[in-house]
This record gives structure tokens, sequence and C-alpha cells, in this order.
């Protein structure tokens, strides 16, 4: 540690006062616990619009809460899809897994005192929060919130409020808060990998990190590479917007019979190749540390070490890597050019084998373990469920010739609800569940998690299956009413079933937030390991001290999954408990 | 519990069991059995519902009406089992090992990885996954790879907020020129047709009806007057992106006649919704009929 004293900005003395403890703290762990809160935040908002969503649907003469109006119109409808979408995408899975779980753990999991740019880390916080009010802001200016989706395709998104209500002033808003979004973002991903690559302890080499840490390496990687791409994509978006430059607008449009001579030569296909560029690591940056805490979950409550620690790590760094190469699977009906949609095909396809390989290895890490049912074990096997239903419907969209008919179906909505929506949010839960007593010194009552897990477990099959047989019947996405399209007609039952589902698991979320609030001041008080785990954050109180370690020198001697190792005088081996002298443990 | 004893685990190693392990710990094994049981319970059932919905076509897509659409369906159908076998071996595989492993007070069987399981399994999810998709582009390339033939017939598919409207050539077989400026929804001039270009004078425009003879290839040509929409028959199994600034072709070879919903699969503003057209496949006979009606009425 003696080498890397200069970096740490806070110079080993806490710090004093309300302001430098909670709210500019410098501590990564404050700052996780803030990311925590906003994610927190914004999967009520982002599920309220749902809600709203789903409501509409299948009563759409309802006079509906915060709807203006009472009774929706088409544009509102859109404005919650589009705000949906992209607050949870932002502001909840890019959030939680990886700057909310990374920024807390991660330097403790290698044995640091804090992540190597602590300014900088204060910084990305705050700015993603003014991102997240500049994006919310959208819903109140004139016209609303735009209507042109997350995904923003110009020129709906590029020509102001000619294309619509919500693209004037809203649009602009979403655009500038993206794009304060990806600035957060970039910065967040230098800190995270500067600190894995300098700020190792003794003896943690890069097989001896946890899967945790491993994705949340990757996972930086991916965000420093692609949300450059998307700042620069908001950047153009803006100029066509405000400084009349052609981008994405091409030459001749004509909206309520007036041409529109304002631009020329511009391509709307070059931003869907900038989104999706961006757009298809954003997944996997969302995914990723969720499987990291799978992994890390599944080992310790099945008393085992993770099967095949190295596959996963080739696994992680695969599925990052070829996240890369992928995009233009979102474009195979764009008017692209179709070779290059076969190549994209290929590669799409090819995605699925590290998936594969880390879904077969959790499968091995439970074989021949003794497994105990917490909330957090419940959680992670029902991402690997989770993940088996979501990842398995992409084949299906990985071919073009498939995806002629399921593009912009609500086959691809369940798709990416599955992977998304529930397999990532169910990282989230386990790894809340998993390391509340580390962050709060407090343990969640287990009882109230169960009934949280069964309800939203089987809620949100109830939701998401579903949604694929919509999909096959043809059922297009984004359709503010149901009732003009003969072909939907049969399926009237189905949006019934699945907005009652939703109905259901959104009011099952509440027993989540409760039991999290309520713990933090009467929960049972934490031990320092009450899972009996092997990496580093057990070894330091709960909730730790302020520089985590108190000082002390931290070094490891082993690999981060050592359960159940034979011969060893308990089942399992903490990565930094000093080797006995004789026994040989490895 | 005495099976158990002396295994061998999958690295080859001999387990030897300890003396504690013929005794279940009574508390463990109730504590873990009932989430174990019904944890495992309800991914069964749900693989199981899954199964029969998808057995049962119970929500199927409507019947094809071309021959790639028939191609499609092969390669769906493909696609469907191998997935459908992957999805049920590891949906029951997690159930099982989470039930059958559940803590009961056993011996933990303590093993790091098997890399021959591991090269297997990668090796086999590549060769099939990868197979797959190389099968699948028979389909694609005989809708993409290959320009209509010249025989086709033309139809040009302009789509706009909120409406779609249709462009026959007429007898003499050429689209005239259209100008942005021309637009004009309420004189009846939906896509611009400049009427100083002879070629124009007998073009046939159909405001949200596209009428089509079964048997004979047509190409569609697709264009947006506005934003990006997407023209959807789900019978034809077809999709295809209508760009403002790009024209892009789109054929077809219709054997069933009948009539077909045409929807918008683009997000295009908040009319999206209501985009509609209707596609009727026709005989050729009928078709030659409606195209004199049109032309008569051009007159």
């Amino acid at each position: 540690m003696a080498t890397h004293e200069g970096v740490s900005a806070h110079a080993h003395t806490a710090p004093t006062g309300f302001l430098w403890k909670y709210v500019f703290s410098l501590d990564h762990k404050v700052i996780g616990i803030q990311y925590y809160f906003l994610a927190l935040l914004s999967v009520f908002v982002g599920m309220a619009l749902s809600l709203l969503m789903r409501l509409h649907l299948v009563w759409p003469a309802m006079k509906l809460p915060f709807i203006p109006g009472g009774i929706m119109k088409p544009e509102q409808y859109l404005a919650l899809v589009t705000m949906h979408g992209t607050i949870m995408v932002f502001m909840v899975l890019t959030t939680a897994p990886q700057s909310g779980f990374g920024n807390y753990f991660l330097p403790i999991e290698i044995g640091a005192e804090d992540m190597a740019f602590p300014i900088l880390n204060m910084l990305s916080f705050w700015t993603t929060f003014v991102s997240l009010l500049v994006i919310l802001a959208a819903f109140f200016v004139e016209g609303g919130a735009p209507i042109a989706g997350w995904t923003s395709y110009p020129p709906l998104s590029a020509v102001g409020d000619a294309s619509g209500p919500g693209e004037g002033l809203g649009q602009t808003l979403w655009v500038i808060g993206l794009a304060i979004f990806c600035l957060a973002s970039l910065i967040g991903a230098l800190n995270f990998i500067t600190t894995t690559v300098d700020l190792r302890c003794k003896g943690m080499s890069l097989m001896r990190m946890p899967l945790t840490v491993w994705a949340w390496l990757v996972t930086a990687i991916l965000g420093l590479l692609a949300f450059g791409v998307l700042l620069a994509a908001c950047g153009l978006l803006l100029l066509d917007r405000l400084a009349g430059t052609s981008f994405f607008i091409p030459g001749g449009l004509v909206f309520t019979d007036t041409v529109m001579t304002a631009h020329e030569g511009g391509s709307p296909l070059l931003w869907q190749h900038l989104f999706w560029f961006f757009g298809h690591p954003e997944v996997y940056i969302a995914i990723l540390p969720g499987m990291g805490v799978t992994s890390h979950i599944l080992s310790n409550f099945s008393r085992k070490p993770v099967f095949g620690y190295r596959a996963m790590v080739a696994a992680i760094c695969g599925i990052g890597f070829l996240g890369f190469c992928v995009w233009g699977h979102h474009m195979f009906v764009s008017g692209m050019s179709p070779y290059s949609g076969f190549a994209f095909s290929l590669l799409t396809m090819t995605i699925g084998v590290p998936s594969a390989i880390k879904t077969f290895n959790w499968l091995g890490t439970l074989w021949g373990g003794k497994i105990t049912f917490t909330c957090a074990m419940l959680f992670a096997l029902g991402f690997v469920s989770l993940f088996v239903t979501g990842g398995l419907s992409g084949l299906f969209l990985a071919q073009p010739t498939l995806d002629l008919y399921f593009h912009d179906t609500f086959f691809v909505v369940a798709h990416f609800h599955f992977v998304m929506g529930v397999a990532a949010i169910f990282g989230i839960f386990g790894g809340t569940y998993f390391w509340y007593p580390k962050m709060f010194g407090r343990m969640l009552n287990e009882g109230i998690g169960k009934v949280h897990f069964w309800l939203t477990f089987v809620g949100v099959y109830c939701i998401f299956m579903p949604m694929h047989f919509l999909g096959l019947v043809g059922r297009p996405r984004r359709y503010a009413d149901l009732s003009g399209v003969n072909f939907l007609a049969p399926l009237h039952n189905v949006e019934y079933f699945i907005s009652i589902a939703a109905f259901i698991t959104i009011g099952a979320q509440f027993i989540f937030l409760f039991n999290f609030l309520y713990c933090l001041k009467w929960g049972k008080k934490a031990e320092e390991n009450p899972w009996r785990g092997t990496t580093l954050e057990w070894s330091i109180p709960s909730p730790p001290p302020f520089d985590n370690f108190a000082g002390r020198h931290v070094q490891v001697y082993r690999g981060a999954y050592e359960f159940s190792v034979p011969g060893a005088s308990q089942d399992f081996i903490p990565q930094d408990a000093v080797p006995e002298k004789e026994g040989g443990i490895h | 519990m005495t099976s158990r004893m002396n295994e061998t685990a999958p690295d080859g190693a001999e387990r030897t069991a300890s003396p504690g392990c013929a005794k279940r710990i009574a508390s463990n094994q109730r504590g873990s059995t009932a989430p174990a049981a019904m944890l495992a319970l309800v991914i069964v059932v749900m693989t199981a519902i899954t199964v029969y919905i998808f057995l049962k076509k119970i929500w199927w897509f409507p019947p094809s009406i071309t021959d790639e659409g028939a191609q499609f369906d092969a390669q769906f159908l493909r696609t469907l089992v191998i997935t459908g076998v992957i999805f049920v071996a590891a949906q029951l595989g997690l159930a099982l090992a989470l039930f059958r492993y559940r803590d009961r007070g056993q011996r933990v069987r303590y093993f790091e990885g098997n890399n021959t399981m591991e090269i297997i399994w990668t090796l086999a999810t590549l060769v099939l996954f990868v197979g797959l998709g190389i099968y699948a582009e028979k389909a694609w390339a005989s809708v993409h790879f290959v320009d209509a033939s010249p025989s086709a017939l033309p139809i040009e598919v302009t789509g706009q907020q909120f409406a779609w409207n249709f462009r026959y050539a007429g007898p003499d077989g050429v689209f005239g020129r259209t100008r942005p400026d021309l637009v004009s929804a309420s004189t009846g001039n939906a896509v611009g047709v400049d009427p100083a270009d002879p070629a124009g004078k007998d073009d046939i425009i159909s405001p949200g009806e596209i009428v089509v003879p079964a048997g004979r290839q047509v190409d569609l040509i697709l264009k947006s007057l506005d934003v990006t929409h997407s023209f959807f028959v789900r019978e034809l199994r077809l999709k295809q992106d209508a760009v403002p600034g790009m024209t892009i072709h789109l054929h077809f070879t219709a054997n069933t006649t009948g009539t077909y919903e045409v929807a918008c699969a683009e997000l295009c503003g908040l009319g999206h919704y209501k985009m509609r057209a209707t596609m009727m496949v026709v005989s050729e006979a009928d078709f030659e009929k409606w195209l004199q009606e049109q032309e008569a009425a051009n007159q």
C-alpha cells in the first residue's frame, strides 16, 4: 500500500460535518449508497410509468392519476414509453449494479482504501444526479416529455415539434440530460479501471479477484468505449435540433404539406449506427455486474468454489469484446446493407456461446454443493432461470430472417425485459440482500424478503412470458391504442393478464421498500461475516470504518472462492487468512 | 444416503464419506427442503406451461402466404425445437441441482471445474448456434440478396404521418417524377406527383389499400415523406423500414388470395398506432379488372 499513499485524496482522516460526510463525500462507500438511492428512487418512478401504460392499454377510458386531463392521449402514452425506458436503462440498470455496488465494493474487494480518484467519484455522482433532474424536467415543460422512445430515432427526434408534441423542448432536455449522463459515466469508468489496475493489495493477482470485480472492470471498459460514442451522437442530434445542421436529417421532408427546407443530406441510419454502437455494449453493462454478483452468491451459498473460474473470466471478457461487434442486429430491417446483416447475425449467434458457458458453470457451481436458501441465494437462482429464458429468445432475434417478423413486436419487448428488466434487476436484488448487512450494519428481514422474492419471481414470469406469444401473433411495439387493429382483438385477455400481473408485482416491490427502510433503523445488528464469505468485504466490520481496513496491511493468499476445501478446519477460507504452516492449503 | 459414499467427483478424485454423512441434520433438512421444493416446483411448472402453449400453438402466427414465408416458418420451427430443448434442459437442470443439493447436512463435493466439459459444451454450443445462424441465411438471402425479377410488378409504397399511400405506374409502366413541395393531401396529390412529367399522368394512387395479384412477383419500393416508418404484413413474414431520403426495395410473391392488415412497425409519432393499410391479394383476373377501374377513374 505504501506506493499508493499519494493517490488517495482523503489522507487517512475521516471527514467532519454533514455536508462532507453525507452530501459531497469523497468516500466511495457513501457515493455507492448515493447511487443506490438514486437508482431506488428511479426504479419506483419507472415502475409507476409502466403501470400507467399497462392500465391505459386495457382500460383506455379510465381516468388516471398524474395524467393532465385524466384520460391518456396517445402522445402521453408515448411519453411514458420513452421515459420508462430511459429512466430504467440509464438511472437504474447503469447505476445500481455498477456505480452503486461497484463503487461500494470494488475497492474493498481488492483491498484498497478508496477509489483512485475520490473527487472525480463524487463529481460523477452529482453529475448523474443533475442528468436525472434534467431528464425528469422534460415532463414539466410545454409539450411534455419526448415521444420518440428511449432510442430517439431521427428524423422524429431531430426536427423539433414539427414531428409531434413533446418533440420540442422536452426532447431537447432529454438529449442534454443524456449527454450529461454520458460525461458522468465516462468519469466513473476511468475511476473503476484505474482503481482495479493500480490499487490491488499485495497478493491480489488478477486471477484471485472475485468475479464481481472482473465484471465491474470489464463493464467499466465497455462504458469508457461506448459512452463517448453516445455523447457524440447526442451532440450531433442537438446540433441538428438547435443549430440547423443535417447529420441525421435528409432533405425534402414534408410535414403537414409543408416542405422542410432547413435541412439536407443527413442520414437517419447514421444515428442508428451511433446509438446502437453504444446501445449494445450498454445492455452488457447492465447485465455483466449481475452475472458477477450471481456467481459470487451462488458460490457462497452452495459452499463451493465457482465452477470454472478461468472460463468465467474468459466468458466475461468474451461477452465484453463481442458486445462491440453486434450492434447491427438492431438494424436488420433498417435499410442497412443485408450483407452487413448477415455478418452481424453470425457474430450475434456467437455471443450466445460465452453466455451459455456462464450458465453451465452456474449449474456446475450448484452441483454437489450444500445449498441454503437465503433471500440473496433465491434471487441469484432466479437470475439463472430468467437469464436462460431471456437469452434463448435472443437466438430468434439474432437471425435476420426471423427478425423480419419479430422486429418491433412484443417478442423483442419480452426478450429485453427478461434479460434487463428482470434478470439484471434480480442481480441488484441479490446484491442488496447479500450486501445490505455490510453496508448498513443491519440484517434485512429474511421472512419479508422471501415474500418479496416469491411474488416477484412468479410475477415477472406472468408479466413477460406472455409477451412472447403477443409477439408471435405480431403485436407491434409502442401502440398507444390496440382497439383499431383487427388481428390484436384475440389478444385482449392476454393484455389483461399482463396488466394485472404487473399491478401485483409492482405492489410487491413496496414490501421490499418497507423491509429496506425499516431495517435501516430497526433491523437486527449484523456481524462482520454473516454469510461466512471468503472475500475481503467480510473481513471488516459492518458497516466498515471510513478507510475500510482501519489502516491495517491487507494481503491475500488465495483465490476468491475457497469453500469446502478438503482438509480445511472450516468450510471456507477467507482470502486474507494467513496460510497454516502445515496442511498445505493452496 | 449410502449411494453417496465413496462416489467419484467429475474430476476423477475419490471422496470418502465422513461418519456424519449418514446422519441427516434435521434442522438443516427441514429448513432447506421447503424453499428448494417450492423453487424447483415453480420453475418446473413455468417450463411446462410454456412448452404446452408453444406445442398447442395457442397463440400463433397467421398462416403465411408466400414461399419465402414458408421458409421463415421452417426456420422458426428449427429454432424453436433447438431453443426449446435447451430451455427445458437448462430450467429442469437448475431445478434438479437446487433441489438435489439443498442443505441436508451432506458433505460438499469439492471441485473447481472440469476442463474437458468446458471444451465440450463450448464447442457444442458454438457449432449449434453458428450452424443455426448459417442455416438461416438461406431464407434471408432469398429475400434480400437477390433483386426482384425484371418482370415483377413494381408498387411504390409511401409512408407518412399517419397513412400509407400506394402508387402503381399505370399502363406506361413508368412512375412519374415526384417533388416534395407538390405533396398535398387536400388536393389528392398524396405523394407529390409532378404534373409536368407526362409519365406520371397515368399513375394510379391508391390511398390506404394495396392490391396485388396472386402468383406474380411484386417489387415494393418503400419511401417516406417525413419520419421513419415500417411496412409490416404478418402473412408475408416481411417487414421493412421506410426511411426518408432512401428508396428501399422489397419483393415477394403472394400465393393465397385474401385481405391482410398492414401495420406500421416503427415508432413514427403520436398516430403510430393508427397508421394502417389493407393489402388485398386477388387473382390475376381480378387484379386486371381493378387496374382498369383505377385507370378509368384517372381519366
